[in-house]
This record gives C-alpha cells, sequence and structure tokens, in this order.
C-alpha cells in the first residue's frame, strides 16, 4: 500500500495521521472540561437540579472522549523518539523540560482528579468533587499551554544556543524558550478553537433534541449556552486569527504566501485570493477569484504596501502552496460561518424563537462537527506551512527523522490507521448514541451515580433506564451519521 | 558542593519507571487474568477496582518516557529507534486496553468483543515491555549518535524470556491486587491465581537473572567481582526471603501482605537491574554522563520536580483513599 515512498515520508504521513486524530480528542475535552465545571458551579451555586442533569449527561460523553484522547496522547510522546530521533536528540535540551513540566503539572493533575470527577460524587463531599472537576479543567488547559509552548518555538525559535555537538542548548533565559514570539497567538487561537469546538457541539446535539422536542428544558438550556458561546467567542477568534496571520507574516512569509497563494510579489498592492486552483508546477493559482489590493490591506493595513511572493524564496525552501492554501480557506470559511450562527442566534433571540426556529436548529446540527474540521485544517495549515522545516530556518524535516527502514515505518503506519479506526470509531459511535439520547431527570435513581467501586456501574445503570426505542434511536442515528465524521 | 544532577536524574527516571511498573502492573495484570474469570460479577468487579486509578498509573509511563527525552535526549534518541516494534505495539495494546474500559460498560452486546480487547491489549503491552527491558539490556548498536542496527534486532530468545517475565509479574500483581480489593468467591479465586502466577513469576526471574551475566562481560564484573559481590550478593538473597514470605503470606490467606510483598519483588527486579547497568543507560555504549541534557535544563526540571512530585504522590495517594475498601456486591441491584 504505501511502495515507493521512503521511511522519512511514510514518518510523516504516520505523524500526521496519529497527531490529527489525538488533536479531536483534546479539541473536545479541554472545552467540556470547562463546560463541566461551569455546570457543577452553576449547580452549587443555584441549587437547581437541571444543572445537575446536564453535568452527568455530559460526564459520561467526557469520560469516552478523555480516555481516547490519554491513550492517542501516550502514541505522541513517544514517537518523537521512534520516528523523529534525531529531531529528539537535537532538541531535548530545549523542548524536553516544558514537556516534562507538561506531564508534571498538568497530566497528572488531569488524571489524578480525574477518577474521583467521573465516579467519587458521594464519596467525597459536594465541594471536594466540584474542586476535582475544577482540577480536571485547569489540568487541560495547563496541558494546552506547554505543549502549544513547545510547538511554537518549532514554528518561531528563539533563546536557544547552539552546542558544539550540534544540539540546541537554552540561553540564559527559560522565558525566552517558553514564550517565543508566536506563542501567546497560538495559545489563544488555539484554546478558543476547542471552546468553539465543543459549543458547536453541545448546540448541535441540543438541537437535534429541540426539533424532536421544543419543549426539554433541559435541551433548550443548553442550546441557549452554546449560542452564547459560538456568538461571543467567534468574532474574537475571528479577531485572534487575524492577528496570528500578522504574526506569521513577520516571522514565516513563506508560510503566508502559501496560504495566501502569492506565488509572485506584489509591488503595489497584492490582491485577497478567495478561490482558484493553485498550480504550483506554473507557479500560479488557476481561475482565481480575486479582490484587487485587499492582500495588502489585511495584511499590511495598507492597500498599495507591496508584498512579496514565493518567487523570492529558494524553491526548495518553499512550504507545499496547495495544501496550506486549502485548509486556511476551509479553516477561514468555517470561522465565518460559525459567526454566522452566532449572529443568527442573537437574531433569534431577540425575535424570541431561539427555541422553535427549526431552521436554525437544522443548521446548528449541521454545524456540530465544523469545530473539528476547522481545527484540523488549522493545523494542517501551520504545520504544512512550516515545511520543510521541524525547527522553523534551522532544521529539516528530512534531517529529523530516525534512521528507520521503511518497511518497519510502513506496518507501522498500516497498524495505527487499522486500530485508530476501529477504536475510536467505535469509541465515537458510542459518544454518538449517548448525545442521540435526551437529557434525562431519571438519574435521580441513579443520584448514587456510577461509583464503580462500590457502586452502579454504567453497565447496569443502562440496563435500569431500559432498552426500550433502541431501535427507533437508531434510525435517527443512521440519519445523522454525518455529525461523526 | 559537587551534586552531581546526572545522576539524581538517572535516579529520578528509575523512580519515575517503578513507579509505572508497580501501579500500571496490577491494572495490566488484572486484563492478563481477565480471561480466567468468570464472565459477569467476577469481571465486573475486578475492572471497577482499577476504573478510577488506571489514567493516573499510565501517567507515569509518560513520565518515564517524557523524562527521559527531557533529561537523556541521546538516550532517548538511540533506544527508541531500536525497539520501534515493540514500542509501537505496546502503544497499541494501550489504545486497545484504554477504549476497552469505557467502552465494555456503554456496549453491553459486544462486551465479549471488549474483554477480548481488554486482554490482548494488557498482555501486548506487558509482553512490549518486558521484550523491551531484555533488547536494552541485550545490548544496542551505535554509530556516532544514532542507532547503527536493524529493525528486528531486538527478537532473540533473551527478549522473549523478559517479556514472558514480565507478564508473569504482572499477572501475580494483578491477582494480588485482586485479592485485597475483593472478598468471598472473588478473592479465592485471586488466592488460586496468585498461587500459579507466583511460581511462574519467580522460575521466569531466575532464568533471566542466570541469563543476564552471561550477555556481556561487564554485567559478570558488576555482579560477580570483589567487592561489588558483597553487596550485589544481597539482592537475590533478599529476593529468596521475599519470595518465601510471600509463599507463606499467600498460604495464610493474608489479604494485603501479598500485594506488597510482590511489589518488594518487583523493587529487588529493579535494584538488579540498576546493579548491571549502571552506570551506562545504552549497554557499554553510552552513559548517563553522554547522553545527560545541559546543566541548565537539569537545574530547570528539578525546581518543578522537587515542588510537583510530592504534590503529585498526594493527591494520587488521595485518590487511592477515595476508593479505598472492597469492591462490595452493594448496588449491583
Ligand atoms: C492544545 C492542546 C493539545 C495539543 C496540541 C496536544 N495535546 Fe496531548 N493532550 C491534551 C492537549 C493537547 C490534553 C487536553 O491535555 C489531553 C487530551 C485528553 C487528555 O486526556 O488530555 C492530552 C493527552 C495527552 C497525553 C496523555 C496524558 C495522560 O496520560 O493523561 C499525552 C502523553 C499527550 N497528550 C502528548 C501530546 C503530544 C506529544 C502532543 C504533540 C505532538 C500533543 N499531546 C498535542
Ligand atoms: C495537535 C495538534 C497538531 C496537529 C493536528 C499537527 C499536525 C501536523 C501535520 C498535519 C504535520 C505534517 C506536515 C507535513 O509533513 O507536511 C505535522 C508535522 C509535524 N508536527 Fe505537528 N501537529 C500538531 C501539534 C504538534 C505539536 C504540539 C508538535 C510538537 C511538540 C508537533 C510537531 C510536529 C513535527 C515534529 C512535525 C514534523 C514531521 C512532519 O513533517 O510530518 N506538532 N503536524
Ligand atoms: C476566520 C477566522 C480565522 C482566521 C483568520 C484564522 C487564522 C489562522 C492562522 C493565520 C493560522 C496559522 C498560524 C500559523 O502561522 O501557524 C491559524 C491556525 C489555526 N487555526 Fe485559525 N483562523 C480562523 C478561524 C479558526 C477557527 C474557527 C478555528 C477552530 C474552531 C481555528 C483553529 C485553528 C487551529 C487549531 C490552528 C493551528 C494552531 C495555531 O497555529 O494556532 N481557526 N488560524
Amino acid at each position: 500500500m504505501f511502495d515507493g515512498l521512503d521511511a522519512t515520508m511514510l514518518a510523516r504521513i504516520q505523524f500526521a495521521f496519529t497527531v490529527s486524530f489525538h488533536f479531536i480528542f483534546p479539541a473536545f475535552s479541554i472545552g467540556l472540561a470547562s463546560y463541566l465545571a461551569v455546570l457543577e458551579g452553576l449547580w452549587l451555586k443555584t441549587g437547581k437540579e437541571i444543572y445537575l442533569d446536564l453535568f452527568k449527561y455530559w460526564r459520561k460523553i467526557f469520560a469516552i472522549a478523555f480516555a481516547m484522547g490519554v491513550v492517542s496522547g501516550i502514541v505522541m510522546s513517544y514517537q518523537f523518539g521512534t520516528n523523529w530521533s534525531v529531531f529528539s536528540d537535537k532538541t531535548g535540551p530545549v523542548l524536553g523540560p516544558p514537556m516534562a513540566y507538561e506531564v508534571l503539572t498538568a497530566f497528572f493533575l488531569e488524571a489524578g482528579f480525574l477518577g474521583v470527577m467521573l465516579f467519587g460524587m458521594d464519596k467525597v463531599g459536594k465541594k471536594l468533587h466540584y474542586f476535582a472537576t475544577l482540577m480536571v479543567a485547569i489540568g487541560t488547559c495547563i496541558s494546552a499551554f506547554w505543549i502549544l509552548s513547545v510547538n511554537s518555538w518549532m514554528h518561531t525559535p528563539t533563546g536557544y544556543e547552539i552546542a558544539a555537538n550540534g544540539q540546541f542548548v537554552p540561553g540564559d533565559s527559560w522565558w525566552d524558550i517558553i514564550f517565543n514570539p508566536s506563542f501567546p497567538y497560538r495559545l489563544v487561537h488555539t484554546l478558543m478553537a476547542a471552546y468553539l469546538t465543543t459549543a458547536f457541539v453541545i448546540g448541535g446535539v441540543a438541537a437535534l433534541h429541540l426539533l424532536r422536542n421544543k419543549m426539554d428544558m433541559r435541551a433548550r438550556k443548553m442550546f441557549s449556552m452554546a449560542m452564547w458561546m459560538a456568538a461571543l467567542v467567534a468574532p474574537l477568534q475571528i479577531f485572534a486569527g487575524d492577528l496570528h496571520g500578522l504574526n506569521t507574516l513577520e516571522h514565516q512569509p513563506a508560510k503566508v504566501m502559501a496560504m495566501e497563494g502569492h506565488f509572485d510579489s506584489h509591488p503595489d498592492g497584492a490582491p485577497l485570493i478567495l478561490f482558484g486552483i493553485p498550480n504550483s508546477e506554473e507557479k500560479r493559482i488557476d481561475y482565481a477569484v480575486k479582490i484587487p489590493k485587499m492582500g495588502s490591506l489585511i495584511l499590511k493595513h495598507d492597500p498599495n504596501a507591496p508584498l512579496d511572493g514565493l518567487d523570492t524564496i529558494d524553491d526548495d525552501k518553499e512550504p507545499p502552496v496547495g495544501m496550506v492554501f486549502w485548509s486556511f480557506r476551509i479553516m477561514v470559511g468555517i470561522g465565518f460561518a460559525m459567526l454566522g450562527i452566532g449572529l443568527w442566534s442573537l437574531f433569534a433571540r431577540w425575535r424570541k424563537k431561539l427555541y422553535d426556529w427549526s431552521l436554525l436548529h437544522r443548521a446548528a446540527i449541521l454545524m456540530g462537527p465544523s469545530g473539528f474540521v476547522a481545527v484540523i485544517a488549522g493545523w494542517i495549515t501551520t504545520e504544512v506551512g512550516r515545511q520543510p522545516y521541524t525547527v522553523y530556518g534551522l532544521l529539516t524535516t528530512a534531517d529529523s527523522v530516525s534512521p528507520l527502514d521503511a518497511p518497519a515505518v510502513g506496518a507501522s503506519l498500516m497498524a495505527f490507521v487499522i486500530v485508530y479506526f476501529i477504536m475510536f470509531g467505535a469509541g465515537t459511535l458510542y459518544i454518538l448514541r449517548l448525545m442521540n439520547k435526551p437529557v434525562t431527570g431519571t438519574e435521580k435513581t441513579a443520584e448514587s451515580g456510577p461509583i464503580r467501586t462500590a457502586g452502579i456501574t454504567p453497565a447496569q445503570e443502562e440496563q435500569a433506564r431500559g432498552k426500550g426505542g433502541n431501535d427507533a434511536e437508531w434510525g435517527i442515528e443512521q440519519a445523522d451519521k454525518g455529525e461523526g465524521a | 558542593m559537587n551534586i552531581d544532577l546526572t545522576v539524581i536524574w538517572a535516579l529520578i527516571i528509575a523512580f519515575a519507571v517503578f513507579m509505572y511498573v508497580v501501579m500500571d502492573g496490577f491494572d495490566l495484570g488484572i486484563g492478563i487474568l481477565f480471561p480466567a474469570l468468570s464472565r459477569g460479577a467476577e469481571r465486573d468487579k475486578a475492572m471497577n477496582s482499577v476504573a478510577p486509578v488506571w489514567d493516573g498509573n499510565e501517567t507515569w509511563l509518560v513520565l518515564g518516557g517524557g523524562g527521559l527525552f527531557a533529561a537523556f535526549p541521546l538516550a532517548y534518541a538511540i533506544i527508541l529507534p531500536a525497539i520501534y516494534p515493540p514500542i509501537i505495539a505496546m502503544l497499541l495494546g494501550l489504545v486497545f486496553r484504554g477504549v476497552a474500559f469505557e467502552a465494555r460498560w456503554r456496549d453491553p452486546a459486544h462486551e465479549r468483543f471488549w474483554d477480548f480487547t481488554f486482554t490482548s491489549g494488557s498482555i501486548v503491552a506487558a509482553f512490549a515491555q518486558g521484550v523491551t527491558l531484555g533488547a536494552l539490556l541485550q545490548g544496542i548498536e551505535v554509530e556516532g549518535r544514532d542507532y547503527a542496527g536493524g529493525w528486528l534486532d531486538w527478537l532473540t530468545p533473551y527478549s522473549i524470556l523478559t517479556g514472558l517475565g514480565v507478564v508473569a509479574g504482572y499477572a501475580l500483581l494483578g491477582a494480588t491486587w485482586l485479592i485485597s480489593k475483593t472478598e468471598g468467591a472473588v478473592q479465592d479465586h485471586g488466592f488460586r491465581l496468585a498461587a500459579i502466577w507466583m511460581p511462574a513469576t519467580l522460575a521466569l526471574m531466575a532464568a533471566v537473572s542466570i541469563y543476564t551475566p552471561f550477555l556481556d562481560a561487564e554485567y559478570w564484573r558488576h555482579w560477580f567481582a570483589w567487592p561489588n559481590i558483597l553487596f550485589s550478593s544481597q539482592v537475590p538473597l533478599l529476593t529468596g526471603i521475599i519470595a518465601f514470605m510471600l509463599y507463606r503470606s499467600l498460604k495464610k490467606r493474608r489479604e494485603y501482605a501479598p500485594f506488597f510483598l510482590t511489589l518488594g519483588l518487583f523493587f529487588l527486579g529493579m535494584v538488579g537491574l540498576g546493579v548491571s547497568m549502571f552506570p551506562y543507560v545504552v549497554p557499554d555504549q553510552i552513559t548517563i554522563w553522554d547522553a545527560a541534557t545541559v546543566r541548565s535544563s537539569q537545574i530547570f526540571m528539578l525546581v518543578g520536580t522537587v515542588i510537583t512530585v510530592p504534590l503529585i504522590l498526594g493527591y494520587t495517594a488521595w485518590a487511592y483513599w477515595v476508593f479505598r475498601g472492597k469492591v462490595s456486591d452493594e448496588g449491583y441491584h
């Protein structure tokens, strides 16, 4: 299946595949952990059962997503060594410490309190349980902090020296390494991406249940919360993305040229290319639809400012244009679609039609999985745009790879593809199945909660609730298949 | 003052690996023993006994691997490509297991399938870890700063033996854990399983111990040269004593002692490993000082470690405390 590809290419495909799969789960679990903390906090503050019902509903889904995030993450941390050993050797002194801090300050925190959060509601008091939930939520954000710092350093390396043995070693200050120039932008943009992704999943689920039953109070609550999130965060995200782009223009101009599709320099104002087909052979965009001068206006805030194109970059130092160009447009397109839904929801609120505008609900269902598409597209833009380097300008991808034989990498890639699709496919299916059920208040009977050590296991819980109507639900699930993609 | 930070870091990594082995060891052990348990309540209880803690346990593996990358990047860069297939197998095994934890409850219709993934994932992960250990001990070919061997060099009778040893050891840990967390019929079953896996573990441990000094003249020297032998001979001696105590405690049907005594066996195994390897990370080729990261990185990380590890141990202990006691029958109606 992978004949004719060398070990480096296979290792790249393997990394891209496993990390993209991994990121799907954090994108959801970072947002969901915070949402759970908010729900439990509201419950403690107001005493309203509805928040507890919602909390318990989403907690089950969180447990599955989190487990898949953990196991796919462990794969990542070993893959640096297995596939990118030269990279690991060279960057270890600089990138090792922040990654070790991630384990010490984030992973243990999440994992240590997860058990109590999931199964301990009766075993510890309400306050302590809330504390555990908070720790899990904070842990996911700390994790994002460190790993994004590491990743950003690879894009905008600062604060290092190069030792005699070829290793990057820390310079005078760790601050310069951790807070490298692209890190603040990437952190803000990615965390907001996680919140948006989660908000749209919750909004989609709520909309599904509203379509079935407009009077479902719990679905109304979820929908309202999710739509506030969309209306508030989507514009912020677009703004942050714009700033991120300006930062990239400063530090990685070739990436922006690829994103914009600027093969040629424009000495007196570059156009904004909306669509077109990048033709890397001929170095032009075929069938381009463009707005004159708009590119310079966005990137330089002056319609006549000159902008360099890829013609100023050596061919062997250019990123592949097609992938970057397309993935960027997909992300931005989804960003504006999210904004559209957010504004629509505000309008619906004003017209008092938020809970019975079925077209809005249908649109929200359609947009349910859009966050996942946008985050993966965003990462592809970022990472493919960095090529041909792993550490921008300093270490090429070709020089980073392990001395491995292609069959070993090819075989393991196959194994990853098969195992991931089966296992994470099954996990995702259960998540969809849970989402397909409405939030119920019958959790009351199971109030003692799924405390697995001493109590009811989710299996029993499921039985207790009865299997009736499952087949009917299945039908609906089939119809909504698209959501999982 | 001259504190050797490199030795401190070697001890920290060894500590992380040991924590991993004892903590994930018993929950992998539960997975290995799963087919021997009867379907229904017995399996449910066994799984319930580890469900709240497996994630925390596995995090020590991340600290072991991530710590090696951070503190000894050269060792990480040489060892991982050398053991590529077993590492990938271990990772995939852990994926199988991790998903099974959740899916088994959500999908009772396919319980058999999830039990199978849980067991096979556990066995593959345990075996791969043992193979990794063997592959490291038997030596790795290095050229410059890179691994220079082929992708199947790790596969030898010795590494298979260490693989089996770890599977047996984890099964014993799992059985003794089950004894401590259950009562009645399930506990009885735990005792019967421990009676099988204890001799198996000891036999494999002995076989590995006898084989190892013959792998490499250096190991022979570490163990048998004067005056090393004064210290090193204590290891098998203590192992013998603990093995005997374990045997007695199982016979007397003690509930908690067997688990801790098994931990003692693992600890001595680790010490034995230290005797063979120190001060090398890659036998005969790379010492811990060759592989160590620069001093400023060592210090930066040490600060964090000194602050966070006690906290981590504290809240981990608390989480275990919350779920203390027997997995009971209550609530199963
Ligand atoms: C922006 C966030 C983010 C990004 C870019 C990554 N991760 Fe991740 N990772 C998380 C956010 C996260 C998380 C939210 O903390 C997870 C997700 C679910 C979970 O259990 O924790 C996690 C889990 C997780 C785990 C398991 C932790 C445990 O045992 O509890 C490991 C070892 C990694 N990740 C490693 C990586 C590596 C090596 C990455 C880069 C290639 C990476 N992650 C990208
Ligand atoms: C979770 C979010 C991430 C996603 C979705 C992602 C995606 C990708 C993709 C698609 C590539 C392939 C580029 C290509 O080969 O053309 C890649 C490359 C790479 N990424 Fe990321 N990445 C993520 C986070 C990270 C982080 C946090 C790090 C480092 C700590 C990292 C390190 C690398 C390295 C070393 C490569 C080079 C290998 C290669 O070129 O394939 N990535 N990533
Ligand atoms: C129209 C709005 C948006 C703009 C202008 C924008 C801009 C950008 C830019 C320029 C990058 C590349 C940064 C680099 O140079 O490496 C990027 C990356 C990324 N984008 Fe967006 N983005 C937008 C919307 C979104 C949305 C809606 C999401 C997800 C819900 C998202 C998720 C991401 C992610 C995960 C990355 C990779 C991480 C990073 O580099 O920050 N973006 N975005």
